[in-house]
Protein backbone atom coordinates (compact mmCIF):
# COMPACT_ATOMS: atom_id res chain seq x y z
CA UNK A 1 0.00 0.00 0.00
CA UNK A 2 1.22 3.40 -1.21
CA UNK A 3 1.54 6.05 1.54
CA UNK A 4 1.21 9.07 -0.39
CA UNK A 5 3.80 11.60 -1.80
CA UNK A 6 3.93 14.12 0.80
CA UNK A 7 3.56 17.82 0.19
CA UNK A 8 4.85 20.47 2.04
CA UNK A 9 3.66 24.18 2.57
CA UNK A 10 5.63 26.66 2.66
CA UNK A 11 3.69 30.10 3.36
CA UNK A 12 1.99 29.92 0.13
CA UNK A 13 3.72 27.89 -1.80
CA UNK A 14 3.19 24.03 -1.97
CA UNK A 15 6.49 22.00 -2.30
CA UNK A 16 5.59 18.23 -3.28
CA UNK A 17 8.41 15.56 -5.18
CA UNK A 18 7.54 13.04 -7.33
CA UNK A 19 9.39 9.78 -6.93
CA UNK A 20 10.94 7.12 -9.36
CA UNK A 21 8.22 4.39 -9.12
CA UNK A 22 5.36 6.75 -9.80
CA UNK A 23 1.78 4.41 -10.16
CA UNK A 24 -1.70 5.77 -11.57
CA UNK A 25 -3.30 5.34 -8.22
CA UNK A 26 -0.23 7.46 -6.68
CA UNK A 27 -0.04 10.01 -9.39
CA UNK A 28 -3.81 10.73 -8.80
CA UNK A 29 -3.97 10.81 -5.36
CA UNK A 30 -1.32 13.38 -5.76
CA UNK A 31 -2.70 15.39 -8.46
CA UNK A 32 -5.87 15.37 -6.34
CA UNK A 33 -5.13 16.58 -2.85
CA UNK A 34 -2.57 19.49 -4.93
CA UNK A 35 -5.93 20.76 -6.85
CA UNK A 36 -7.77 20.52 -3.51
CA UNK A 37 -5.00 22.72 -1.36
CA UNK A 38 -4.67 24.83 -3.81
CA UNK A 39 -8.45 25.76 -3.79
CA UNK A 40 -8.54 25.09 -0.27
CA UNK A 41 -5.49 27.02 1.27
CA UNK A 42 -5.14 29.67 -1.37
CA UNK A 43 -2.17 28.59 -2.70
CA UNK A 44 -0.18 30.73 -5.25
CA UNK A 45 2.82 28.35 -6.31
CA UNK A 46 3.48 24.84 -6.27
CA UNK A 47 7.20 23.47 -6.93
CA UNK A 48 7.23 19.52 -7.69
CA UNK A 49 10.90 18.38 -7.27
CA UNK A 50 11.56 15.73 -10.21
CA UNK A 51 15.17 15.35 -8.74
CA UNK A 52 14.29 11.58 -8.17
CA UNK A 53 12.75 10.91 -11.68
CA UNK A 54 15.26 8.68 -13.38
CA UNK A 55 13.44 8.89 -16.66
CA UNK A 56 10.15 10.72 -17.78
CA UNK A 57 7.98 8.83 -20.06
CA UNK A 58 4.54 10.38 -21.47
CA UNK A 59 2.70 9.22 -18.49
CA UNK A 60 4.39 11.10 -16.27
CA UNK A 61 4.80 13.47 -18.99
CA UNK A 62 1.23 14.01 -19.50
CA UNK A 63 0.50 14.01 -15.02
CA UNK A 64 3.04 17.23 -15.34
CA UNK A 65 1.58 18.71 -17.95
CA UNK A 66 -2.27 18.09 -16.63
CA UNK A 67 -0.94 19.36 -13.27
CA UNK A 68 0.15 22.84 -14.85
CA UNK A 69 -2.58 23.19 -16.22
CA UNK A 70 -5.10 22.98 -13.68
CA UNK A 71 -2.90 24.96 -11.74
CA UNK A 72 -3.06 27.78 -14.22
CA UNK A 73 -6.49 27.86 -14.03
CA UNK A 74 -7.04 28.08 -10.63
CA UNK A 75 -4.57 31.08 -10.77
CA UNK A 76 -1.41 29.37 -9.60
CA UNK A 77 2.09 28.93 -11.02
CA UNK A 78 3.48 25.70 -11.41
CA UNK A 79 7.12 24.89 -11.05
CA UNK A 80 9.35 21.31 -12.11
CA UNK A 81 12.21 21.69 -10.07
CA UNK A 82 15.41 19.68 -10.52
CA UNK A 83 15.33 17.83 -13.38
CA UNK A 84 17.96 15.15 -14.77
CA UNK A 85 20.57 16.05 -17.37
CA UNK A 86 20.12 12.49 -18.91
CA UNK A 87 16.34 13.19 -18.63
CA UNK A 88 16.15 16.38 -20.01
CA UNK A 89 18.19 15.00 -23.51
CA UNK A 90 16.34 12.20 -23.84
CA UNK A 91 12.71 14.24 -23.76
CA UNK A 92 15.06 16.10 -26.23
CA UNK A 93 15.72 13.71 -28.50
CA UNK A 94 12.04 12.24 -28.17
CA UNK A 95 11.18 16.39 -29.08
CA UNK A 96 8.94 16.83 -26.46
CA UNK A 97 8.53 20.70 -25.19
CA UNK A 98 6.67 20.16 -22.05
CA UNK A 99 4.53 22.62 -22.88
CA UNK A 100 3.08 25.56 -20.33
CA UNK A 101 5.22 23.46 -17.64
CA UNK A 102 8.30 25.88 -16.40
CA UNK A 103 11.19 24.29 -15.23
CA UNK A 104 13.64 25.40 -12.30
CA UNK A 105 17.48 23.61 -12.15
CA UNK A 106 16.35 23.10 -8.00
CA UNK A 107 14.00 23.87 -5.63
CA UNK A 108 15.80 26.70 -4.33
CA UNK A 109 16.30 28.22 -7.77
CA UNK A 110 11.85 27.45 -8.04
CA UNK A 111 11.52 29.25 -4.88
CA UNK A 112 13.40 32.84 -5.72
CA UNK A 113 11.50 32.20 -9.02
CA UNK A 114 7.96 32.40 -7.13
CA UNK A 115 9.63 35.08 -4.87
CA UNK A 116 10.44 33.79 -2.05
CA UNK A 117 13.54 35.73 -1.16
CA UNK A 118 15.59 34.03 1.90
CA UNK A 119 14.51 36.10 5.36
CA UNK A 120 17.80 37.79 6.02
CA UNK A 121 16.45 39.87 8.38
CA UNK A 122 15.39 37.40 10.81
CA UNK A 123 18.58 37.71 13.21
CA UNK A 124 17.02 41.25 13.60
CA UNK A 125 13.46 40.64 13.67
CA UNK A 126 11.47 41.26 17.11
CA UNK A 127 10.52 38.26 18.25
CA UNK A 128 6.26 37.25 17.02
CA UNK A 129 4.03 38.04 20.09
CA UNK A 130 2.94 34.70 21.56
CA UNK B 1 30.31 -29.54 -49.97
CA UNK B 2 28.43 -32.83 -49.81
CA UNK B 3 28.90 -35.74 -47.49
CA UNK B 4 31.80 -33.65 -44.90
CA UNK B 5 29.07 -32.24 -42.63
CA UNK B 6 28.02 -35.82 -41.14
CA UNK B 7 28.52 -37.04 -38.06
CA UNK B 8 31.72 -39.25 -38.22
CA UNK B 9 33.67 -36.28 -39.47
CA UNK B 10 32.27 -33.87 -36.94
CA UNK B 11 33.15 -36.50 -34.59
CA UNK B 12 36.33 -36.93 -35.38
CA UNK B 13 36.57 -32.70 -35.17
CA UNK B 14 34.81 -32.88 -32.05
CA UNK B 15 37.53 -35.40 -30.83
CA UNK B 16 40.92 -33.39 -32.11
CA UNK B 17 39.60 -30.15 -30.59
CA UNK B 18 39.05 -31.92 -27.08
CA UNK B 19 41.73 -34.28 -26.88
CA UNK B 20 44.47 -32.14 -28.45
CA UNK B 21 43.15 -29.27 -27.05
CA UNK B 22 46.45 -27.61 -25.02
CA UNK B 23 48.47 -28.64 -27.93
CA UNK B 24 46.26 -26.68 -30.13
CA UNK B 25 46.38 -23.43 -27.97
CA UNK B 26 49.96 -24.12 -27.30
CA UNK B 27 50.34 -23.28 -30.84
CA UNK B 28 48.09 -20.93 -30.82
CA UNK B 29 49.97 -18.82 -28.21
CA UNK B 30 53.33 -19.97 -29.42
CA UNK B 31 54.83 -18.04 -32.29
CA UNK B 32 53.98 -15.29 -30.16
CA UNK B 33 54.69 -15.80 -26.84
CA UNK B 34 56.16 -13.46 -24.40
CA UNK B 35 54.17 -11.42 -21.56
CA UNK B 36 51.04 -12.32 -23.76
CA UNK B 37 51.28 -15.83 -24.04
CA UNK B 38 49.22 -16.64 -21.00
CA UNK B 39 46.27 -14.41 -22.19
CA UNK B 40 46.52 -16.08 -25.34
CA UNK B 41 46.53 -19.15 -24.30
CA UNK B 42 43.41 -18.70 -22.52
CA UNK B 43 42.00 -17.27 -25.45
CA UNK B 44 42.62 -20.17 -27.65
CA UNK B 45 40.87 -22.46 -24.90
CA UNK B 46 38.06 -20.11 -24.92
CA UNK B 47 38.05 -20.62 -28.49
CA UNK B 48 38.37 -24.32 -28.79
CA UNK B 49 35.78 -24.86 -26.18
CA UNK B 50 33.22 -23.40 -27.59
CA UNK B 51 34.44 -24.59 -30.99
CA UNK B 52 34.30 -28.51 -30.04
CA UNK B 53 30.73 -27.58 -28.71
CA UNK B 54 29.62 -26.06 -31.65
CA UNK B 55 30.84 -29.19 -33.48
CA UNK B 56 29.19 -31.71 -31.45
CA UNK B 57 25.69 -29.73 -31.58
CA UNK B 58 23.48 -30.03 -34.52
CA UNK B 59 24.36 -26.43 -36.50
CA UNK B 60 25.13 -26.86 -39.75
CA UNK B 61 28.97 -26.22 -39.64
CA UNK B 62 28.89 -23.65 -42.42
CA UNK B 63 26.51 -21.43 -40.27
CA UNK B 64 28.30 -22.12 -36.64
CA UNK B 65 30.47 -19.32 -37.01
CA UNK B 66 27.25 -16.70 -37.66
CA UNK B 67 24.68 -18.56 -35.44
CA UNK B 68 26.29 -20.24 -32.29
CA UNK B 69 26.69 -17.78 -29.78
CA UNK B 70 29.44 -18.68 -27.49
CA UNK B 71 31.93 -18.91 -30.79
CA UNK B 72 30.72 -15.53 -32.16
CA UNK B 73 30.98 -14.36 -28.62
CA UNK B 74 34.92 -15.85 -28.35
CA UNK B 75 35.85 -14.47 -31.87
CA UNK B 76 34.15 -11.01 -31.67
CA UNK B 77 36.12 -10.70 -28.21
CA UNK B 78 39.36 -12.17 -29.13
CA UNK B 79 39.41 -9.36 -32.40
CA UNK B 80 38.41 -6.78 -30.08
CA UNK B 81 41.36 -7.03 -27.60
CA UNK B 82 44.26 -7.20 -30.60
CA UNK B 83 41.90 -4.21 -32.02
CA UNK B 84 42.26 -2.50 -28.76
CA UNK B 85 46.03 -3.63 -28.48
CA UNK B 86 46.22 -1.71 -31.86
CA UNK B 87 47.25 -4.98 -33.66
CA UNK B 88 47.39 -5.50 -37.69
CA UNK B 89 43.95 -6.64 -39.15
CA UNK B 90 45.47 -9.72 -40.96
CA UNK B 91 47.35 -10.69 -37.31
CA UNK B 92 43.86 -12.20 -35.82
CA UNK B 93 43.30 -13.54 -39.41
CA UNK B 94 46.36 -15.14 -39.74
CA UNK B 95 46.42 -16.81 -36.32
CA UNK B 96 42.82 -18.21 -36.64
CA UNK B 97 44.81 -19.53 -40.03
CA UNK B 98 47.31 -20.57 -38.36
CA UNK B 99 45.07 -22.80 -35.85
CA UNK B 100 43.76 -24.28 -39.13
CA UNK B 101 47.53 -25.61 -39.80
CA UNK B 102 47.58 -27.21 -36.25
CA UNK B 103 43.90 -28.97 -36.52
CA UNK B 104 44.80 -30.10 -39.86
CA UNK B 105 48.16 -31.96 -38.20
CA UNK B 106 45.79 -33.09 -35.44
CA UNK B 107 42.68 -34.51 -38.10
CA UNK B 108 45.99 -36.53 -39.31
CA UNK B 109 46.96 -37.82 -36.25
CA UNK B 110 43.47 -39.03 -35.19
CA UNK B 111 42.74 -41.09 -38.19
CA UNK B 112 44.34 -43.21 -40.98
CA UNK B 113 41.23 -43.54 -43.04
CA UNK B 114 41.95 -41.02 -45.57
CA UNK B 115 38.57 -40.22 -47.29
CA UNK B 116 37.71 -38.98 -43.69
CA UNK B 117 40.85 -37.23 -43.01
CA UNK B 118 39.91 -35.13 -46.48
CA UNK B 119 36.68 -34.84 -45.05
CA UNK B 120 37.43 -33.55 -41.84
CA UNK B 121 40.27 -31.81 -43.15
CA UNK B 122 37.60 -29.85 -45.57
CA UNK B 123 35.51 -29.49 -42.55
CA UNK B 124 37.64 -27.54 -40.56
CA UNK B 125 39.08 -25.60 -43.38
CA UNK B 126 35.42 -24.00 -43.80
CA UNK B 127 35.28 -23.60 -40.04
CA UNK B 128 38.11 -21.77 -40.29
CA UNK B 129 37.66 -19.67 -42.89
CA UNK B 130 34.66 -18.30 -41.87
CA UNK B 131 35.88 -17.84 -38.34
CA UNK B 132 38.79 -15.53 -39.59
CA UNK B 133 36.19 -13.38 -41.88
CA UNK B 134 34.80 -12.49 -38.95
CA UNK B 135 37.44 -11.50 -37.09
CA UNK B 136 38.48 -9.43 -39.73
CA UNK B 137 34.98 -7.76 -39.78
CA UNK B 138 34.65 -7.30 -36.18
CA UNK B 139 38.72 -5.90 -36.15
CA UNK B 140 37.57 -3.32 -38.84
CA UNK B 141 34.42 -2.53 -36.82
CA UNK B 142 36.18 -2.16 -33.55
CA UNK B 143 38.42 0.53 -35.12
CA UNK B 144 35.93 3.18 -35.98
CA UNK B 145 34.49 2.44 -32.69
CA UNK B 146 38.17 3.14 -31.42
CA UNK B 147 38.61 5.81 -34.08
CA UNK B 148 34.92 7.37 -33.30
CA UNK B 149 36.05 7.28 -29.55
CA UNK B 150 38.89 9.22 -29.43
CA UNK B 151 37.01 11.48 -31.87
CA UNK B 152 34.42 12.30 -29.29
CA UNK B 153 36.93 12.66 -26.52
CA UNK B 154 38.32 15.25 -28.79
CA UNK B 155 35.21 16.74 -29.16
CA UNK B 156 35.14 17.19 -25.20
CA UNK B 157 38.04 18.48 -24.83
CA UNK B 158 37.69 21.04 -27.70
CA UNK B 159 34.69 22.33 -26.68
CA UNK B 160 35.16 23.65 -22.74
CA UNK B 161 32.50 25.21 -20.74
CA UNK B 162 33.48 28.01 -18.95
CA UNK B 163 32.19 30.18 -16.02
CA UNK B 164 31.92 33.54 -16.87
CA UNK B 165 30.23 34.82 -13.84
CA UNK B 166 28.54 33.57 -10.91
CA UNK B 167 25.59 31.64 -12.09
CA UNK B 168 26.62 32.11 -15.97
CA UNK B 169 27.79 29.36 -18.52
CA UNK B 170 30.08 30.10 -21.75
CA UNK B 171 30.35 27.49 -24.15
CA UNK B 172 32.32 28.31 -27.45
CA UNK B 173 31.74 26.27 -30.54
CA UNK B 174 34.49 26.10 -32.96
CA UNK B 175 33.76 24.35 -36.24
CA UNK B 176 30.64 22.53 -37.63
CA UNK B 177 27.74 21.96 -35.01
CA UNK B 178 27.09 18.08 -36.54
CA UNK B 179 25.06 14.96 -34.51
CA UNK B 180 28.23 13.86 -32.93
CA UNK B 181 29.38 17.07 -31.58
CA UNK B 182 25.90 18.58 -30.54
CA UNK B 183 25.84 15.44 -28.16
CA UNK B 184 28.75 15.92 -26.72
CA UNK B 185 28.09 19.61 -25.84
CA UNK B 186 24.54 19.29 -24.60
CA UNK B 187 26.13 16.85 -22.44
CA UNK B 188 29.01 18.27 -20.59
CA UNK B 189 26.82 22.24 -20.47
CA UNK B 190 24.10 20.10 -19.30
CA UNK B 191 26.04 18.22 -16.30
CA UNK B 192 27.96 21.72 -15.67
CA UNK B 193 24.68 23.60 -15.43
CA UNK B 194 23.41 21.35 -12.81
CA UNK B 195 27.22 21.31 -11.44
CA UNK B 196 27.21 25.18 -11.11
CA UNK B 197 23.72 26.07 -10.30
CA UNK B 198 23.94 28.07 -13.74
CA UNK B 199 20.98 30.34 -14.85
CA UNK B 200 22.05 31.48 -18.41
CA UNK B 201 24.29 29.39 -20.68
CA UNK B 202 25.54 31.24 -23.72
CA UNK B 203 26.36 29.36 -26.57
CA UNK B 204 28.66 31.44 -28.62
CA UNK B 205 28.45 30.45 -32.24
CA UNK B 206 31.78 32.80 -33.23
CA UNK B 207 33.60 30.01 -34.83
CA UNK B 208 30.75 27.92 -36.65
CA UNK B 209 31.79 28.50 -40.00
CA UNK B 210 28.12 27.62 -41.84
CA UNK B 211 24.63 27.51 -40.02
CA UNK B 212 21.88 25.53 -42.43
CA UNK B 213 18.68 24.14 -41.63
CA UNK B 214 20.69 20.75 -39.77
CA UNK B 215 22.85 23.11 -37.73
CA UNK B 216 19.87 25.46 -36.59
CA UNK B 217 18.23 22.13 -35.51
CA UNK B 218 21.47 20.92 -33.57
CA UNK B 219 21.02 24.75 -31.77
CA UNK B 220 17.64 24.36 -30.80
CA UNK B 221 17.63 21.15 -29.32
CA UNK B 222 20.17 22.39 -27.34
CA UNK B 223 18.10 25.06 -26.41
CA UNK B 224 15.82 22.67 -25.87
CA UNK B 225 17.35 20.92 -23.00
CA UNK B 226 19.32 23.86 -21.19
CA UNK B 227 15.54 25.16 -20.78
CA UNK B 228 14.34 21.52 -19.61
CA UNK B 229 16.83 21.98 -16.44
CA UNK B 230 15.74 25.42 -16.05
CA UNK B 231 18.32 27.48 -17.11
CA UNK B 232 18.04 29.89 -20.18
CA UNK B 233 20.23 30.13 -22.89
CA UNK B 234 21.88 32.91 -24.95
CA UNK B 235 23.10 32.18 -28.66
CA UNK B 236 25.70 34.95 -29.06
CA UNK B 237 28.35 35.31 -32.38
CA UNK B 238 25.48 35.77 -34.77
CA UNK B 239 27.70 37.10 -37.40
CA UNK B 240 25.20 39.55 -40.14
CA UNK B 241 25.99 36.65 -43.07
CA UNK B 242 24.75 34.32 -40.49
CA UNK B 243 21.59 36.15 -39.51
CA UNK B 244 21.08 36.82 -43.16
CA UNK B 245 21.03 32.92 -43.81
CA UNK B 246 18.86 31.87 -41.32
CA UNK B 247 16.51 34.22 -42.09
CA UNK B 248 16.37 33.51 -45.66
CA UNK B 249 16.36 29.56 -44.79
CA UNK B 250 13.02 30.77 -42.72
CA UNK B 251 14.43 29.04 -39.61
CA UNK B 252 12.52 30.46 -36.75
CA UNK B 253 14.63 31.79 -34.13
CA UNK B 254 12.06 34.20 -32.82
CA UNK B 255 11.76 31.99 -29.30
CA UNK B 256 15.65 32.74 -28.28
CA UNK B 257 17.50 35.38 -26.92
CA UNK B 258 20.65 35.95 -29.75
CA UNK B 259 23.00 38.65 -29.62
CA UNK B 260 25.87 39.49 -31.77
CA UNK B 261 28.85 39.22 -29.18
CA UNK B 262 29.63 37.88 -26.68
CA UNK B 263 29.98 41.00 -24.03
CA UNK B 264 26.22 41.45 -25.56
CA UNK B 265 25.28 38.42 -24.29
CA UNK B 266 26.84 38.57 -21.12
CA UNK B 267 25.19 41.95 -20.34
CA UNK B 268 22.24 40.11 -21.22
CA UNK B 269 22.31 37.27 -19.17
CA UNK B 270 23.13 39.91 -15.92
CA UNK B 271 19.66 41.33 -16.37
CA UNK B 272 18.01 37.74 -16.93
CA UNK B 273 19.84 37.26 -13.69
CA UNK B 274 18.44 40.15 -11.92
CA UNK B 275 15.27 39.61 -13.31
CA UNK B 276 14.95 36.34 -12.43
CA UNK B 277 11.07 36.74 -11.10
CA UNK B 278 10.00 38.01 -14.31
CA UNK B 279 9.37 35.71 -18.10
CA UNK B 280 12.15 36.14 -20.22
CA UNK B 281 11.51 37.96 -23.73
CA UNK B 282 13.54 37.65 -26.97
CA UNK C 1 13.58 -8.27 -40.09
CA UNK C 2 16.92 -7.50 -38.08
CA UNK C 3 18.80 -9.82 -39.11
CA UNK C 4 22.21 -9.51 -38.24
CA UNK C 5 22.10 -9.80 -34.61
CA UNK C 6 23.15 -12.76 -31.84
CA UNK C 7 21.82 -13.39 -28.46
CA UNK C 8 22.47 -14.63 -25.02
CA UNK C 9 19.97 -15.64 -22.73
CA UNK C 10 17.25 -13.76 -22.42
CA UNK C 11 14.66 -12.36 -19.63
CA UNK C 12 11.24 -12.72 -20.11
CA UNK C 13 8.89 -10.56 -18.21
CA UNK C 14 5.23 -10.72 -17.92
CA UNK C 15 3.22 -7.80 -18.04
CA UNK C 16 0.18 -7.95 -16.46
CA UNK C 17 -0.44 -6.01 -13.50
CA UNK C 18 0.96 -2.30 -12.21
CA UNK C 19 4.08 -3.59 -10.78
CA UNK C 20 4.99 -5.26 -13.74
CA UNK C 21 5.72 -2.48 -15.03
CA UNK C 22 8.36 -1.55 -12.31
CA UNK C 23 9.72 -4.61 -12.93
CA UNK C 24 10.07 -4.08 -16.70
CA UNK C 25 11.99 -1.10 -16.46
CA UNK C 26 14.64 -2.15 -13.70
CA UNK C 27 14.81 -5.49 -15.71
CA UNK C 28 15.86 -3.18 -18.61
CA UNK C 29 17.99 -0.40 -16.73
CA UNK C 30 20.19 -3.50 -15.50
CA UNK C 31 21.10 -5.07 -18.48
CA UNK C 32 22.00 -1.76 -19.83
CA UNK C 33 23.95 -1.43 -17.22
CA UNK C 34 25.41 -4.36 -17.73
CA UNK C 35 25.99 -3.73 -21.31
CA UNK C 36 27.95 -0.51 -20.80
CA UNK C 37 25.88 1.76 -21.69
CA UNK C 38 26.38 5.52 -20.59
CA UNK C 39 23.56 6.82 -18.31
CA UNK C 40 22.30 8.66 -21.07
CA UNK C 41 21.72 5.43 -22.84
CA UNK C 42 20.65 4.11 -20.51
CA UNK C 43 18.13 6.49 -19.90
CA UNK C 44 16.72 6.29 -23.77
CA UNK C 45 16.28 2.63 -23.74
CA UNK C 46 14.52 2.41 -20.02
CA UNK C 47 12.07 5.04 -21.52
CA UNK C 48 11.59 3.41 -24.75
CA UNK C 49 10.87 0.21 -22.67
CA UNK C 50 8.29 2.15 -20.22
CA UNK C 51 6.21 3.12 -23.64
CA UNK C 52 6.22 -0.22 -24.90
CA UNK C 53 4.97 -2.17 -21.73
CA UNK C 54 2.82 0.75 -20.59
CA UNK C 55 0.99 0.47 -24.31
CA UNK C 56 0.64 -3.39 -23.84
CA UNK C 57 -0.36 -2.98 -19.96
CA UNK C 58 -3.22 -0.70 -21.29
CA UNK C 59 -3.65 -1.31 -24.91
CA UNK C 60 -2.57 -4.64 -25.08
CA UNK C 61 -5.14 -6.20 -22.16
CA UNK C 62 -0.93 -7.25 -20.90
CA UNK C 63 1.51 -9.25 -22.44
CA UNK C 64 5.59 -9.97 -22.37
CA UNK C 65 8.88 -8.41 -22.18
CA UNK C 66 11.65 -9.74 -23.41
CA UNK C 67 14.94 -8.00 -22.83
CA UNK C 68 18.41 -9.24 -24.57
CA UNK C 69 21.90 -8.34 -24.83
CA UNK C 70 23.10 -8.78 -28.26
CA UNK C 71 25.85 -8.31 -30.73
CA UNK C 72 25.86 -7.72 -34.08
CA UNK C 73 28.28 -8.50 -37.17
CA UNK C 74 30.85 -5.93 -36.33
CA UNK C 75 30.50 -6.89 -32.74
CA UNK C 76 28.66 -4.12 -31.72
CA UNK C 77 26.68 -4.33 -27.85
CA UNK C 78 23.28 -3.59 -27.90
CA UNK C 79 19.78 -4.16 -26.41
CA UNK C 80 17.13 -5.74 -27.91
CA UNK C 81 13.61 -5.25 -26.32
CA UNK C 82 10.47 -7.27 -27.26
CA UNK C 83 7.06 -6.30 -26.48
CA UNK C 84 4.40 -9.02 -27.16
CA UNK C 85 0.72 -8.55 -26.58
CA UNK C 86 -2.49 -10.49 -27.43
CA UNK C 87 -4.50 -7.62 -27.42
CA UNK C 88 -6.80 -5.86 -30.55
CA UNK C 89 -3.93 -5.20 -32.73
CA UNK C 90 -3.17 -1.46 -33.99
CA UNK C 91 -5.59 -0.66 -36.75
CA UNK C 92 -4.29 2.84 -37.49
CA UNK C 93 -0.65 2.35 -37.10
CA UNK C 94 -0.02 5.81 -39.14
CA UNK C 95 -1.88 7.10 -36.04
CA UNK C 96 -0.30 5.05 -33.47
CA UNK C 97 2.53 6.15 -34.47
CA UNK C 98 1.91 9.95 -33.63
CA UNK C 99 3.40 11.16 -30.29
CA UNK C 100 1.71 10.08 -27.19
CA UNK C 101 3.97 12.58 -25.52
CA UNK C 102 3.01 15.56 -27.22
CA UNK C 103 -1.43 14.80 -27.89
CA UNK C 104 -2.02 16.46 -23.89
CA UNK C 105 -5.48 14.85 -24.68
CA UNK C 106 -5.60 11.40 -26.15
CA UNK C 107 -3.54 8.67 -24.47
CA UNK C 108 -2.24 7.86 -27.55
CA UNK C 109 0.61 4.91 -28.19
CA UNK C 110 3.46 6.98 -28.67
CA UNK C 111 4.86 4.81 -30.79
CA UNK C 112 7.00 7.74 -32.75
CA UNK C 113 8.61 9.02 -29.86
CA UNK C 114 9.52 5.69 -28.77
CA UNK C 115 11.00 5.14 -32.36
CA UNK C 116 13.07 8.44 -32.16
CA UNK C 117 14.71 6.64 -28.76
CA UNK C 118 16.14 3.16 -30.88
CA UNK C 119 18.16 2.20 -33.32
CA UNK C 120 16.01 -0.35 -35.09
CA UNK C 121 12.38 -0.55 -34.83
CA UNK C 122 9.95 -2.88 -35.78
CA UNK C 123 6.37 -3.26 -35.43
CA UNK C 124 4.33 -6.14 -36.22
CA UNK C 125 0.66 -5.88 -36.20
CA UNK C 126 -2.95 -6.59 -37.46
CA UNK C 127 -6.07 -6.56 -36.29
CA UNK C 128 -7.76 -9.01 -34.06
CA UNK C 129 -4.15 -10.84 -33.75
CA UNK C 130 -1.96 -8.51 -31.34
CA UNK C 131 0.87 -6.20 -31.70
CA UNK C 132 4.49 -7.37 -31.00
CA UNK C 133 7.15 -4.54 -31.28
CA UNK C 134 10.67 -5.47 -31.49
CA UNK C 135 13.84 -2.46 -30.42
CA UNK C 136 17.41 -2.53 -30.25
CA UNK C 137 19.81 0.37 -29.32
CA UNK C 138 23.21 -0.19 -30.02
CA UNK C 139 26.13 0.76 -27.98
CA UNK C 140 27.85 3.99 -30.04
Amino acid sequence: MNAGLPILRLGDILLGGLLSDLDDKTALAFTDELTARIANEGIRGVIVDISRLEIIDSFVARVLMQLAGTGRLLGTRMIVAGMRPAVALTLTELGLQLTGVRTALNAEQAMELLGWRRPVEAAEEAPHAS
Amino acid sequence: MLGTDDSQVRTVLARVLEEDRSALARDWAGPEAGDGSHELRREAAELLAALRNAVTGTLPVSRIVDQDPAVRDALTSLSERRARAGAQPSATAMAILALKRTMLGAIERHTDDSALRYRAALLANELLDSAGVLTFEVYSAGRERIIREQHNQMLELSTPVVRLWRHVLAVPLIGTLDSARTQVVMNSLLESIQANEARVAIIDITGVPTVDTAVAHHLLQTVSAVRLMGAECVISGIRPSIAQTITQLGIDLSHIVTRGSLADALATAMQLLGDSARPVTG
Amino acid sequence: MLPDERTTPSGEHPVRVEEDLLSARHAVRAAAVAAGFSIVDQTKIVTAASELVRNAYIHGGGGTMTVESVRDSGGRRGIRLQVRDEGPGIADVEQAMTDGFSTGAGLGHGLGGTRRLVDDFDLDTEPGRGTTVTVVRWKP
